[in-house]
């Protein structure tokens, strides 16, 4: 792994990315930069069309003047973090059990089938992508999946159709 | 204790961390303050109360951490030196992750002010002037209807430097996790604030000696911050009154499962299952109750029949052999295999594990592993022997709770449905029809 240089740390991000991952740092202690690594690394991966490359880690890295490899281990630890490509429309459905027990299998299934990809796969047009998730505490709304950043409960495989089709 | 009687003529919901629920667009400023709220904190900085004193009242008040672990919030509070020098902090832990508990959504969503004010007056008890709020990474839509509050109570004074004039100040953020069910251990919470993995530490030295930064800290649950406001305005006998013995107050129940209405009841601490199970509208269908898992999916399951005698408090959960955790109850009917069920557990926590210590990292694998080949008709005789053992093997062996939290749903299965267990595996299938 190469050091990336001083210099980078503007040259990278955009002045938008910059400002957004400033407004994070500015939370914390200042000699605590390094506690605005996890919302850097989500707002790079959301404007890398949900994923994170190597090169993005090792940018965060420089811009938080951390060691490359110190956000390596939160890139890999935490689940929504996104190490490979994932589809425009990233969708997550909760197998857990209260999810589970309200019948997630159809849902799991009906979208299987729908789009013709298993979890941890993309759609051809790059538009979709499974993920089987732990319980993403909507119980109440079971069985439920999310979509980016909103909840869908008490799904149902008509309900499921809709949402598909309102999405862009 | 209180009769069942008694407790029906006092029957209240929704009158704590849920106050403004009936209220329209509940999460605003004007609608907590039209309830009442802030005045707490007003009287507190304006009189300049006793920070002693406020510890005194959430002790008497029996408030217990409603994150699962029970531990009585005044008393953590209390091991905190207040005049020691240096930064301290207020944490809240919004990192709702136990399978089956979702209130902490709720008070996010609904009633936003009133964990900022329960905030505010912990960091004015304990002499803090920061405080973090960890919301899970999920929660897209409670985090920014949280940092929306935050800038509104900002905007009136609440937070910041010189609050309503009395010289104390107090800043609050909102951190957001990225996906870590371990984050909701405390110290690994604390890891996570500071851009680490979020794995556990070793206790001690305790948060209120080193917690975030290396510095003295309180972290609660969001549940507990959020009662704090009603247990001052009220009194903690008030509080305590609410509840039981041993377990003061009302408490958010969540509910979900083979039931008609699921959804989050905030009701008095010694309630009985019954009558919870009645408000969430009682079993889908007209099926039968099977089994309930009282406290989150860590706590080992209850048969139905024993369950319809119990009372929604510590102790008489406890005294059924599981724990009342974080309220999240989850209702199973007769149409359930309990070896899938726990199948599906197992394999949440050998997900979920961190990986930090050898007996949950290797024996999460091995408990999902066995009851995924009893689940598929792989299962060998000795297989139940071999889940016991491996479950007491990690039990009490790991830093954090992870492990004993992957434990005991084994024993407790073992323990109430092992013939289950035992027809997988000499019939290679379920006994249950749709198993």
């Amino acid at each position: 792994m190469t050091t990336t240089t001083v210099k980078d740390k503007t040259e990278h991000f955009t002045p938008e990315v910059r400002a957004e991952i400033d407004r994070w740092i500015a939370k914390y202690p200042a000699e605590w930069k390094q506690s605005a690594v996890m919302g850097a690394l989500m707002i790079v991966q959301d404007e890398n069309g949900g994923w994170l490359t190597n090169q993005l880690i090792d940018q965060v890295a420089a811009y938080l003047d951390m060691p490359s490899i110190a956000v390596y281990e939160v890139a890999t630890f935490y689940s929504m973090y996104e190490l490979k490509p994932v589809g425009k429309h990233k969708i997550c459905v909760c197998t857990n059990v209260s999810c589970m027990t309200n019948k997630s299998d159809v849902i799991v299934e009906h979208l299987e089938k729908k789009l013709g990809i298993g979890f941890g796969q993309v759609t051809e047009d790059g538009r979709f992508s499974l993920k089987e998730v732990e319980c993403l505490g909507a119980c109440g709304g079971a069985p439920m999946m999310q979509i980016g950043k909103q909840y869908y409960e008490n799904l149902t495989p008509e309900i499921v159709d809709a949402i598909l089709e309102g999405l862009e | 204790m209180r009769s069942w009687k008694a407790w029906s003529k006092k029957r209240m919901a929704n009158e704590v961390c849920l106050r403004t629920l009936d209220l329209e667009r509940p999460w605003l400023l004007e609608q907590y303050q039209s309830r009442g709220g802030y005045e707490m904190l007003k009287k507190i900085l304006t009189e300049k109360m006793a920070p002693e004193a406020i510890v005194e009242e959430v002790k008497m008040s029996g408030l217990r951490g409603r994150g699962g672990a029970g531990f009585p919030t005044g008393l953590k509070w209390s091991f905190i030196s207040r005049n020691a020098p240096g930064q301290k902090y207020v944490v809240c832990n919004s990192d709702e992750g136990e399978p089956g508990t979702f209130k902490d959504r709720d008070i996010l969503r609904y009633n936003p002010h009133q964990l900022i004010e329960g905030m505010v007056i912990a960091g004015y008890a304990i002499g803090a002037t920061r405080g973090y709020n960890y919301i899970r990474g999920e929660f897209w839509e409670p985090y920014e209807r949280f940092e929306q509050a935050l800038e509104d109570a900002r905007s009136a004074g609440y937070l910041g430097e010189n609050l309503l004039g009395s010289g104390f100040d107090f800043e609050l953020h909102a951190h957001l996790g990225a996906g870590a069910y371990v984050c909701g251990e405390e110290t690994a919470l604390l890891e996570s604030i500071e851009g680490k993995k979020g794995q556990p530490r070793y206790k001690p030295p305790f948060p209120a000696h080193f917690g975030l930064y290396g510095r003295p800290t309180i972290i609660n649950n969001t549940e507990s911050l959020a009662s704090i406001p009603m247990i001052m305005e009220k009194g903690g006998e008030w509080f305590a009154d609410i509840g039981v013995k041993n377990s003061g107050g009302s408490k958010l129940f969540s509910i979900s499962g083979n039931i008609n209405n699921p959804g989050v009841f905030e009701i008095p601490m010694g309630t009985p299952f019954s009558e919870l199970l009645a408000m969430a509208g009682g079993m889908k269908d007209g099926h039968k109750i099977k089994a309930v898992i009282p406290g989150g999916s860590s706590a080992p399951i209850i048969p139905g029949e024993q369950m319809m005698e119990l009372n929604m408090d510590y102790d008489s959960i406890a005294g059924a052999g599981s724990m009342l955790g974080s309220g999240a109850v989850i209702v199973l009917d007769e149409r359930n295999c309990m070896v899938k069920i726990l199948e599906r557990m197992s394999y949440f926590y050998h997900e979920e594990s961190c990986g930090q210590c050898t007996p949950c990292r290797e024996g999460t694998g091995w408990l999902y592993r066995v009851v995924h080949r009893i689940e598929t008709g792989q299962g060998r005789q000795e297989d139940l022997d071999l889940l016991d053992d491996v479950a007491s093997k990690i039990s009490g062996k790991t830093i954090c709770a992870l492990g004993d939290a992957a434990a005991m749903p084994v024993q407790g299965m073992l323990r109430h449905y092992r013939d289950e267990f035992q027809y997988h595996i000499d019939h290679k299938r379920c006994m249950i029809g749709v198993g």
